[in-house]
């Protein structure tokens, strides 16, 4: 049967939507410059300036390329996320776009692309500052097989993002956001090696799905605390990216009751 | 009513069969039987609160009603395959700033089936000239007018336009009704929503009064003037408040301190008759009553929904 619906260039839909979804984001200083400046500036104070002594199995440099990659990619995955939908939320531009055609997973999608794309930007800047101003020597596949967990990692935590920006407030998010982000890095050893953390930090940091996901990057180096096999590791990633995609539907349910009951 | 020519079909597009929301205890509205038919231009108009944005949102499917129900085009609001035949512009604060104008209407464009060119959505929106220019730098009425050339873009056969024309200067505003007066003889559709009976005047074929989430009165512009034509009057009189009321062509007569203040259908009549009945009466005003009286005239009539005869 030949509908109207039918007749758009779905692909073309997909595509302008991230595509614009990037345009916007990095013309948005306020997104653009903390989260790839922060990891970026972090690392250097700390990774390349103490890159010379050892972290367990590797140079310091090594380990808080890895740890600094993913506190990188949580930052990109919640901020373009968490904000980005609750103010799009509040302003009433995804009221706006909710009565246009526009296929919803669209939307998703778009951000999606977007945060994927940040993600590279900044684990190629890193690598670069790690394989020149850090030193850091790795087998090719090493990293490959670190981009990839990296960037992988944009996925469970833009749906974390996504879950804060469906119940946060547009002017609350970057608050919101913030207390989660800052607090889950730091205790699962993102900041400096866990191994240097207070014993308090050992016993929640596998509660936390920041600590997997670094512990994956690190795994890589061989250099992980070896508490968890990567598989166990992925695993809560996957279980933590479900529960906040279920907390990120209910957010948007309760939008619609108000709006679509 | 419901004829089966393919082309000649008056059936509703856009439907509301008696539809209620309520927000909490706010009734927003309350059991609206409401219609619009292919090339027809229609004002929802009513004070602020009156239920007119909760109108078009469950026509919009952003609204799910918690009686009676909404259709467009015979389906449900939601169903892409109405949502291309529509487009809306909504009372929303902000769009996204970082995007160019162009951006813009080029995303949303690509969302129906068969897009009005970019040039044209800008030109109808009176937007030419500043297509690269970022949402954020645009002045308060270009930023409406972007809304207005989203709504357009996607060549859509009903317009829901709710309050365009809110901080537009009276250029403007004219600019934009110029335009959907030029869809609507182009056979598109369009309702919009107003607290202005001249823009609802200017503009539709049909009003339809909504206030406190009810349709108190709907016809023609000029069934509506007619009806909600008068004068309000006010004065110092002695005649008992009951009496005045009681007056042929007097509504609303009530009475603070020492005004009295009614309002009058044939002021002259009513005016002869107060003179004659208190020579004493003083401080005594008349003027044209405005929107919000008419609504309160209307709203007291017996049987408001007559007023279509």
């Amino acid at each position: 049967m030949s509908t109207l619906a039918g007749e758009r260039n779905m692909w073309r839909i997909y595509s302008l939507e991230a595509k614009y979804e990037l345009f916007k984001m990095m013309r948005l200083p306020m997104y653009a410059i903390p989260t790839l400046a922060f990891p970026l500036m972090f690392y250097l104070l700390f990774g390349v300036a103490m890159g010379g002594r050892s972290a367990g199995p590797v140079s310091v440099a090594a380990y808080l390329l890895a740890t600094y990659g993913a506190f990188g990619i949580m930052g990109v995955a919640l901020f373009g996320f968490g904000v980005g939908v609750a103010v799009e939320r509040g302003q009433g531009w995804m009221l706006f776009k909710r009565a246009t055609p526009m296929p919803t997973p669209a939307y998703f999608a778009g951000k999606l692309a977007m945060v994927l794309l940040f993600g590279m930007v900044l684990t190629a800047a890193l690598f670069t500052l790690g394989a020149t101003a850090g030193k850091v020597q790795m087998p090719a596949g090493q990293w490959a097989a670190l981009a990839g967990i990296l960037i992988a990692g944009a996925v469970p935590f833009g749906a974390f993002g996504l879950a804060i920006g469906s119940w946060a407030g547009p002017n609350s998010a970057v608050a919101v956001v913030n207390l989660l982000y800052l607090p889950l890095s730091f205790a699962s050893g993102m900041w400096f090696p866990i191994q240097a953390l207070p014993r308090f930090f050992q016993a929640l940091a596998p509660w936390l799905p920041s600590y997997h996901f670094s512990q994956l990057a690190l795994g890589v180096m061989g250099a992980d605390q070896g508490r968890f096999s990567w598989v166990e590791s992925a695993a809560a990633l996957a279980a933590f990216a479900a529960v906040s995609l279920v907390f990120a539907r209910a957010g948007y349910r309760r939008d619609e009751g108000q709006t679509f009951g | 009513m419901t004829r089966n020519h393919p082309f000649e079909d008056d059936r509703p597009i856009a439907e509301l069969r008696r539809a209620g929301k309520r927000y909490g205890a706010v009734t927003a509205l309350d059991g609206v039987d409401f219609q619009v038919r292919p090339g027809e231009v229609v004002a929802l108009l009513g004070p602020n609160g009156a239920g007119k944005t909760t109108a078009v949102q469950l026509l919009l499917g952003l609204l799910r009603p918690d009686s009676g129900t909404a259709t467009l085009f015979g389906l449900d609001p939601r169903n892409a395959e109405a949502r291309v035949r529509i487009g809306a512009m909504l009372q929303i604060s902000k769009v996204p700033e970082t995007l160019k104008v162009r951006e813009h209407v080029d995303l949303i464009s690509s969302y129906y089936p068969r897009p009005l060119p970019r040039s044209e959505s800008l030109a109808l929106a009176g937007l030419g000239g500043v297509e690269d220019r970022l949402f954020g730098k645009l002045s308060g009425g270009q930023k409406q007018r972007l809304l207005f050339a989203l709504a357009l873009c996607g060549n859509p056969d009903l317009l829901f336009l709710d309050e365009p024309t809110v901080g537009l200067d009276v250029e403007a505003r004219r600019a934009l009704w110029a335009v959907i007066q030029g869809k609507s003889r182009e056979g598109r559709s369009v309702l919009l929503t107003t607290h202005y009976l001249e823009e609802a005047d200017a503009l539709a074929d049909r009003i339809v009064l909504i206030r406190r989430g009810k349709i108190v009165a709907e016809g023609t512009p000029s069934e509506i003037k007619a009806r909600a034509a008068g004068r309000k009057i006010r004065c110092h009189t002695s005649i008992p408040l009951a009496d005045v009321a009681a007056l042929p062509g007097v509504r609303n007569a009530r009475r603070d301190g020492e005004i009295t203040e009614l309002l009058a259908v044939e002021a002259e009549r009513v005016l002869r008759e107060l003179m004659s009945r208190d020579r004493s009466l003083s401080g005594l005003e008349v003027r044209g009553a405005d929107l919000e009286e008419a609504f309160l005239a209307l709203t007291n009539s017996d049987d408001p929904k007559e007023v279509a005869a």
